[in-house]
């Protein structure tokens, strides 16, 4: 995926100097192996900044929030998606963006490639589908399909579904994956299973809200957790205050969340939060048939009301 | 100054012998990464890392600390009057610690620990407890400590100093506090001769490993405001999330909320880690917020970091080098670029150029 | 070690709604201890902590003023969580008060000048505190002239209206309490916005008269001007800042304006040491 680096800038640099934009959304080179740091450009010389890799698996969608202004974004499939619930949500306008799809093949995951090595990775370069690892001493190539974020291992929609133009040719959407493997795995515990491995899960939080802040969902003017007339959540580490806080955020995300995997990307501490969402996703798509953020016309099931709605529930 | 040469078997029988005096904290690798943990018995701290995930403030300043107890029980004759808990510190040893981490206690001390004031909380803790430093052989991509105040073999804010010399450690007293552990965890055997000598081609070895620095000679000149109104800030705190990451793994960063918890009729008022970067931080009760622009609050830790506290107490940089905000930031905000470019802001070239475009 | 975290424990003794809106209170504290009172010593334009277990603290001007003895006096706005709860209080009830805390005005520079005290609104409350310390006999003979601008929107809206009168009855302090407008036949103060007033009524500037300005951004904003025009430096305009805070003795980190805390370093600043520092409030 180097090579959409050329054309990114390319169409960058051309959308600017024919005023179509104010500013292009990408990334740029990170400092450290692994991540690269969001970036915008408005002149020839920030254009220049501009890459496209394995490593660019934060969700831009999330620097859109009530932008002004008219704005080139590069997104690939799962952007696209948020990109498509921030226009439903009035949370941008359709007119204003023009998305640079990307056709993405996957995103490596840091966390997961950094416990593979006991020593500090230094250097992470990639080569078509071939990712070479090396630090003082020592130096591995792997298949990227390995190292890939679990996000975008079960990933069934690789292609920008909302784009203005493509970087690359559409890539071949992957068959078979179970999305929802390790959902069902948990479905399966016994309730005090469960709630031990909720527990664990949860156990190394910091309260830090990077997987809130990184998720273009969470756009609340004030978040729950932050009001105080009346203060619904402790802010505290203790351990009810921690989980209320994690299982209502996938609440609010429930019909919304596309599976970007930012909330796991970014955590500090490696807490698996997708398990939360993932759950939730599933039961949309059982309950409603709902995949967030496939069409601009379409309205999510937690806004719309059909006659053949489940209601099981009601007793 | 005592120099003692040990085997990695007296070291750990040492630690496990000053268990019966102290609590002791060491860095146990938890999943995938080491963090500072309260050590269980026969449990021993695992040298084999870099650094740790979370810093060892924590252990001298909880994430959540509960300051005092109320009751608001009508029939009673406390009602409403706040009380203290109890606040005995018993002895504590941080074994384990990096130069970098433990000089960021007694910067973090300044704020703490004034004539005016000081906070009992802290202060109790950390008199209670002794700090026995390892040593950094080598160095991480990601830190900078000999341009922060420090190095990898830095002494100060430590007890005691180990250094690792293949499968023997150097044990150098530092302070009387030091000298107590060293007896506490029955060390003896004075090094030879040459132990000094070999000790600074160890640290020299380190310190030519560290490849990331920060320019910092030109903070002080500078006036606040033309650092605070310079342009670059829009920019770089373009990708900020304004999540809590970077001031909760810092070693030196100590803002805190104060919050009142009641169950039924009784309660607490604890004290919970706070971030300027949440923009509730500065939010007034008449909805008036001085920061509630992203980059203003951007802005305002790295101010603070690398000017608000050079000016306020003339020893440096708020900041000891040690990496964490750089390799844990979600988005890639590096503090080195930014320190570097405040040292090199020229206001006045900067104010020409803005004319010119 | 004294917890300087830890509040004096004091009872509610009387509570005054100053306006006709009822969004201010004053209240009256009593110490339970009394040597907590003695603890508390204080000088006039410090603050304190208000604490109330179980809502949180507040940090409030203290409007009495240290020659009134056995008790001391905050006049709260009711404008958010504690406030309210403070508001719905009754006399009689018990809570916590933490301090004295920041800098006073710099009483000792004071002596032997000018004071202009300027207020607007419920800022006002320090300034009263000023006002009877420096009119208290055994002080009056240490200050100059004495003259005092205070508005409000409404005559129903002034603070300490009854002190007003009796204040503006003395020959050895020059008060112009103006409001902003109103149709009362019976007003028979000033009309007219605080800046106008202070244009009109306020001595020129001199190395020997200095400004004490206290009110919302708006009339601080307005007032300014005219100070500079009646000649008023830098160094001899006095204003007390707020900004949201918490533990009120510089350590929590979160109300610096620049390096300064205006806590601790504050709330007291001279304008020259405003105009050094970041416009961040």
């Amino acid at each position: 995926m180097t090579d959409y680096t050329d054309k990114i800038k390319e169409i960058a640099k051309r959308v600017l100097d024919e005023g179509k934009v104010d500013m292009v959304i990408g990334f740029r080179k990170g400092t450290v192996p692994m991540m690269n740091q969001p970036h915008y450009a408005t002149s020839a010389a920030s254009v220049d900044e501009l890459i496209w890799d394995s490593s660019c698996g934060l969700n831009l969608a999330n620097y859109l929030t009530d932008k002004k202004g008219n704005i080139a974004i590069v997104a690939k499939g799962c952007d696209t998606r948020n990109i498509v619930t921030h226009v439903i949500e009035n949370k941008i306008k359709r007119e204003q963006l023009h998305i640079i799809g990307v056709p993405c093949t996957g995103m490596i995951d840091h966390h997961k490639i950094n416990a593979m090595f006991d020593k500090e990775i230094t250097k992470v370069e990639e080569s078509g589908d071939q990712i070479t690892i090396s630090g003082n001493g020592f130096s591995e190539t792997l298949p990227k399909k390995d190292l890939l974020a679990e996000n975008c291992a079960v990933c069934t929609h690789r292609n920008p579904v909302e784009y203005d133009e493509l970087v690359g040719d559409l890539v071949e959407e992957q068959t078979g994956v179970d999305q929802y493997a390790s959902v069902k795995e948990v479905e399966a515990m016994s309730p005090e299973d469960k709630w031990n491995y909720f527990e664990d899960l949860l156990a190394p939080c910091i309260r830090c809200y990077a997987c809130r802040n990184a998720c273009p969902l969470c756009y609340c003017p004030t978040c729950f957790v932050d009001e105080s007339r009346p203060q619904w959540v402790g802010k505290s580490q203790d351990p009810t205050d921690v989980r209320t806080f994690h299982l209502l955020r996938a609440y609010h995300c429930a019909g919304r969340c596309t599976d970007c995997g930012a909330c796991e990307r970014v955590c500090p501490m490696g807490i698996k939060i997708r398990e939360f969402t993932k759950k939730l996703n599933k039961d949309c798509l059982e309950l409603y048939g709902w995949e967030a953020g496939l069409s601009l016309d379409q309205r999510p099931p937690l806004d719309t009301y059909k006659a053949d709605d489940p209601e099981d529930f009601i007793k | 100054m005592t120099l003692i040469k040990i085997d990695k078997k007296s070291l750990d029988q040492g630690i496990e012998k000053a268990k019966a005096a102290y609590r002791v904290f060491g860095p146990v690798k938890q999943k995938t990464d080491h963090d500072f943990k309260l050590l269980d018995k026969s449990e021993l701290p695992d040298f084999n890392f870099q650094n740790t995930r979370l810093s060892p403030k924590a252990i001298i300043y909880p994430q959540s600390q509960i300051m005092f107890e109320y009751s608001l029980d009508e029939t009673s004759e406390d009602c409403r009057i706040m009380k203290e808990v109890e606040n005995v510190a018993s002895p504590m040893a941080v074994v384990g610690v990096r130069p970098c981490d433990a000089l960021s206690f007694p910067i973090v001390r300044r704020n703490f620990d004034s004539p005016e004031y000081q906070d009992t909380y802290w202060i109790k803790a950390y008199e209670a407890t002794t700090f026995v430093g390892l040593a950094c052989n080598s160095a991480c991509a990601t830190c900078f400590c000999t341009s922060a105040g420090t190095g990898p073999f830095g002494e100060e804010g430590l007890d005691i100093l180990l250094v690792a010399d293949g499968n023997n450690f150097f044990v150098k007293e530092l302070t009387e506090k030091g000298a107590a552990f060293i007896k506490a965890a029955g060390w003896s055997g004075d090094a030879d001769a040459n132990a000094a000598s070999k000790i600074d081609e160890l640290k020299k070895t380190a310190e030519a490993t560290i490849t990331a620095a920060v320019e910092t000679d030109k903070l002080r000149e500078k006036t606040i405001l033309e650092l605070y109104d310079a342009s670059f800030w829009e920019e770089e705190a373009f990708s900020c999330i304004n999540c809590g990451t970077c001031t909760y793994v810092c070693p030196t960063c100590w803002c805190f909320d104060v919050q009142d918890e009641t169950f039924g009729k009784s309660g607490i008022r604890m004290r919970n880690w706070d971030s300027c970067m949440f923009p509730l931080f500065t939010h007034h009760a008449s909805g008036h917020n001085p920061r509630d622009v992203k980059y203003q609050r951007v802005r305002q830790r790295f101010m603070h970091k690398l000017k608000y506290y050079v000016d306020k107490y003339d020893n440096g940089i708020q900041c000891v080098g040690c990496g964490r905000c750089i390799r844990l930031c979600p988005v890639n905000i590096d503090i080195r670029r930014i320190c570097n470019k405040m040292n090199s802001f020229d206001a006045a070239k900067a104010a020409c150029e803005a004319v010119a475009s | 070690m004294q917890n300087p975290y830890l509040p004096y424990p004091v009872r509610i003794d009387e509570i005054i709604t100053e306006t006709e809106d009822k969004s201010l209170k004053t209240f009256k504290f009593v110490f339970l201890n009394p040597d907590d009172e003695k603890k508390f010593a204080y000088s006039s334009g410090q603050f304190a902590e208000l604490s109330i277990p179980g809502l949180g603290e507040i940090p409030i001007g203290i409007a009495s003023s240290p020659a009134e003895k056995g008790f001391i006096k905050f006049t709260v706005f009711k404008t958010g969580k504690v406030t309210s709860y403070l508001h719905a209080m009754k006399e009689g009830e018990i809570m916590g008060v933490r301090g004295p805390l920041g800098h006073p005005f710099p009483w000792d520079m004071l002596k032997g000048k000018n004071i202009v005290i300027i207020g607007g609104g419920f800022a006002f409350t320090t300034l009263r505190s000023s006002i009877v310390s420096i009119l208290d006999p055994a002080n009056r003979s240490n200050f100059g002239d004495i003259h005092v601008v205070y508005g409000a929107r409404t005559p129903g809206m002034l603070l300490y209206k009854e002190e007003l009168q009796g204040w503006a009855a003395r020959d050895d302090i020059h008060m112009n309490i103006t409001v902003d407008g109103t149709d009362d036949p019976n007003w028979k103060y000033l009309k007219g916005f605080v800046p106008t007033i202070t244009e009109e009524k306020a001595p020129p500037g001199s190395d020997d008269t200095y400004a004490i300005v206290c009110g919302p951004p708006i009339m601080i904003k307005f007032t300014q001007p005219v100070l500079d025009k009646l000649g008023y430096s830098h160094d001899n305009i006095l204003m007390s800042l707020e900004n949201r805070m918490k533990c009120g003795i510089g350590i929590c980190g979160r109300c610096n304006i620049g390096k300064d805390f205006v806590c601790k370093d504050g709330p007291v600043f001279t304008l020259s040491q405003l105009n050094q520092m970041p416009k961040e409030y």
